[in-house]
């Protein structure tokens, strides 16, 4: 089991806009949500509470971007794209400001249910001209993510894990490098946030069964390294599995999609993911587990695509981490 | 206070304002002409005397549409430089309904920081003179085609400069069919909570929108007392009076933006046009007997002579 590194944000925006005093803290009214509850108490001529009104709040970080500062916006994904898009569009993403959207609760992380489970994101920001799209997968990468998005010369989208996080990686986010975790030649496994540890938990008994994975964890996702991946497609024997937190359409099987199409590249892809689908509200492992997202899920696809059945069953697998829905590193359950 | 002082009066800007808005309207069989009738006394007075605005940095004759923002495009600029330089003591000014552009540019024109030739160049493919104003168009700073997000970028402007200690006001151009925005009400009350009293704004309050009278399309009641509910401070005017708007500015509003509500005459100095109310808000002439008609009962109106459409 990894480490688990506790409310790892936290500690990481408060060093990062300290040492850089252009850098706001905005909140919509979901500060402790948000993990900067502390920050607001701390520090809170640094601080700017913009209530439950995302649109103003959207419009207006543009125009602090104007006047040269750097905003992190921190609301749960949801709220920074589907009910201000069009402020998204015209005040932030056009004028290139340099607006940082850190969402919380990406994809199924929150037991919310519709209204709060962001699951095209990553399709709508990838969409958006000039925007960047980052997405930790790990404490470490919570950790560096302020630094990386604040390095970007424009608005930048970030999935950001809180709570309780496993520290998989020790490396910091290099914007523009992707991680590549195993170098194994028969099937290349791609995953980004939190389905790179389910695919993780799946290695051992792929590695049993004698299938040699190659695996690879997205950070940034756009812009993306298609030459990267292209090569690493070339060194696999018989084709791609994806696994996203994000609905099929539009994420990273679509990215993938996409680079393999581009090239030319002749090999099967099996994309996993949210399959057109809303999800409902529940635990992160039940979700995981009752739409195709978790380890299971990924022995299911890669058998697919290879036609042979391993006989894995869950019992195989790595431990699966079970985090309670009320825990002291939480505000709330949402 | 405009560093560009010349000798024109508010009134005489704003007359040329309709002049020039007319008879581009006239020449073109179309255009944004109710807006010129009620907001070229507001923006006249704001270009002419109320701005602290230094000298354009833009050639006076506009370059032709430069690209849009990108990492890719590191010459891209704004046309804020038509506004001068965005220095700290300097004032700002959107304008928040775009679709004033054409009546924005006649005012850069007439307050010498234009060109004629630039409204020639007026919705013409690959020019940067655009029909809803962009932000490469002149004058222009941000945009604001979309309504209702101009005061709340204003007003993160405005804190951001209070925060860094800049004495330049941020103004913003309205209308009053932004109103019906719920973002509006989210902007006044935010910078009301965050005492941003370096915020200012004029609404043109023409009582119009794209459909017709704002009452037949969506009631907006009381704005006067919406405003101040939700923490800003509002003075009701005769928009066309440059004497309320210099007292109006006078209103104390310590920590509360000022919006001073203008209420104007959709076809002031142009009478004739009230023959096609309630469709205000693009004239398009429906014959070349209409445009010829309105040609000179509009000149007539306007004491100058009909525009001669054989030329052109």
């Amino acid at each position: 089991m990894p480490e688990m590194v506790n409310r790892p944000y936290e500690r990481a925006f408060e060093a990062h806009a300290l040492a850089n005093p252009d850098v706001l803290c905005l909140s919509a009214d979901l500060t402790s949500s948000c993990e900067i509850d502390k920050f607001r108490d701390n520090h809170p001529d640094q601080f700017l509470s913009l209530g439950m009104a995302e649109q103003n709040m959207l419009s207006f970080a543009g125009g602090l971007g104007l006047a040269g500062f750097r905003p992190f916006i921190h609301t749960f994904g949801v709220f920074l794209y589907r009910r201000p898009y069009d402020q998204l569009m015209a005040s932030v993403a056009y004028p290139r400001r340099k607006v940082r959207l850190m969402g919380f609760l990406p994809g199924v992380t929150t037991p919310g249910g519709m209204t709060h489970q962001a699951i095209e994101d990553i399709s709508v920001m990838r969409s958006i001209p000039n925007m960047t799209v980052l997405e930790t997968g790990d404490a470490t990468e919570v950790e560096s993510i302020c630094a990386a998005a604040d390095s970007i010369d424009g608005p930048v989208y970030c999935r950001v894990l809180r709570g309780s996080v496993p520290r998989l990686f020790d490396t910091p986010i290099k914007v523009g490098e992707m991680r590549v975790l195993s170098e194994g030649t028969d099937v290349l496994v791609v995953t980004a946030g939190i389905t790179t540890e389910e695919a993780m938990r799946a290695r051992a008994a792929l590695d049993r069964a004698g299938l040699s994975v190659r695996h690879l964890h997205l950070n940034t996702i756009k812009p993306f390294d298609a030459a990267a991946l292209l090569d690493h497609i070339g060194s696999v024997k018989h084709g791609v599995v994806t696994l996203e937190n994000h609905v099929t359409e539009g994420g990273i099987g679509s990215l993938v999609a996409e680079t393999m199409a581009d090239a030319g590249v002749g090999k099967r892809l099996v994309r996993l993911g949210l399959r057109d689908t809303y999800a409902h509200g529940g635990s992160r492992a039940y979700l995981m587990r009752y739409y195709g997202l978790d380890a299971l899920a990924l022995v299911r696809g890669i058998e697919g695509l290879i036609g042979t059945d391993f006989g894995i069953s869950e019992a195989d697998l790595d431990a699966a981490r079970v985090e309670a829905v009320h825990s002291n590193v939480k505000a709330e359950g949402l | 206070m405009t560093q560009l002082r010349n000798e024109k009066s508010v009134e005489e800007v704003a007359d040329g304002i309709r002049r020039r808005v007319f008879e581009h309207t006239i020449r073109n069989n179309g255009g944004y002409l109710s807006q010129a009738c009620s907001a070229a006394e507001q923006l006249a007075w704001l270009y002419q005397e109320e701005l602290h605005l230094g000298a354009p940095t833009l050639p006076m004759i506009p370059a032709p549409f430069g690209g849009v923002p990108s990492a890719d495009n590191p010459d891209y600029h704004t046309g804020a430089g038509y506004n001068g330089p965005a220095a700290p003591e300097y004032d700002r000014l959107f304008i928040a309904p775009a679709h004033y552009a054409l009546v924005a540019y006649a005012t850069l024109i007439e307050t010498g920081r234009m060109a004629p030739e630039g409204l020639e160049m007026f919705n013409k493919d690959g020019s940067s003179v655009e029909m809803i104003g962009a932000e490469h168009s002149p004058g222009m700073e941000v945009h604001n085609g979309t309504l209702g997000i101009g005061l709340s970028t204003a007003a993160g402007l405005a804190w951001g400069r209070a925060r860094r200690g800049e004495t330049g006001r941020t103004w913003v151009f309205m209308s009053d069919g932004e109103v019906q925005e719920g973002q509006t009400w989210e902007a006044i009350q935010a910078a009301a909570h965050h005492r941003i009293d370096n915020l200012y704004a004029i609404m043109d309050v023409n009582d119009q929108q794209c459909d017709g009278a704002m009452s037949s399309v969506m009631e907006v009641r009381d704005i006067q007392a919406k405003i101040e509910a939700f923490g800003g401070v509002a003075v009701w005017i005769d928009g066309h009076d440059p004497d309320a708007m210099r007292a109006a500015l006078k209103t104390p509003h310590e920590g509360k933006p000022l919006i001073i509500l203008a209420r104007t005459d959709p076809t002031k100095g142009m009478a004739p046009l009230m023959a096609r109310f309630p469709r205000l808000h693009y004239v398009r002439f429906k014959s070349e007997e209409e445009r010829a008609q309105m040609n000179t009962d509009i000149a007539g109106a306007l004491g100058v002579d009909p525009v001669k459409l054989e030329d052109h």
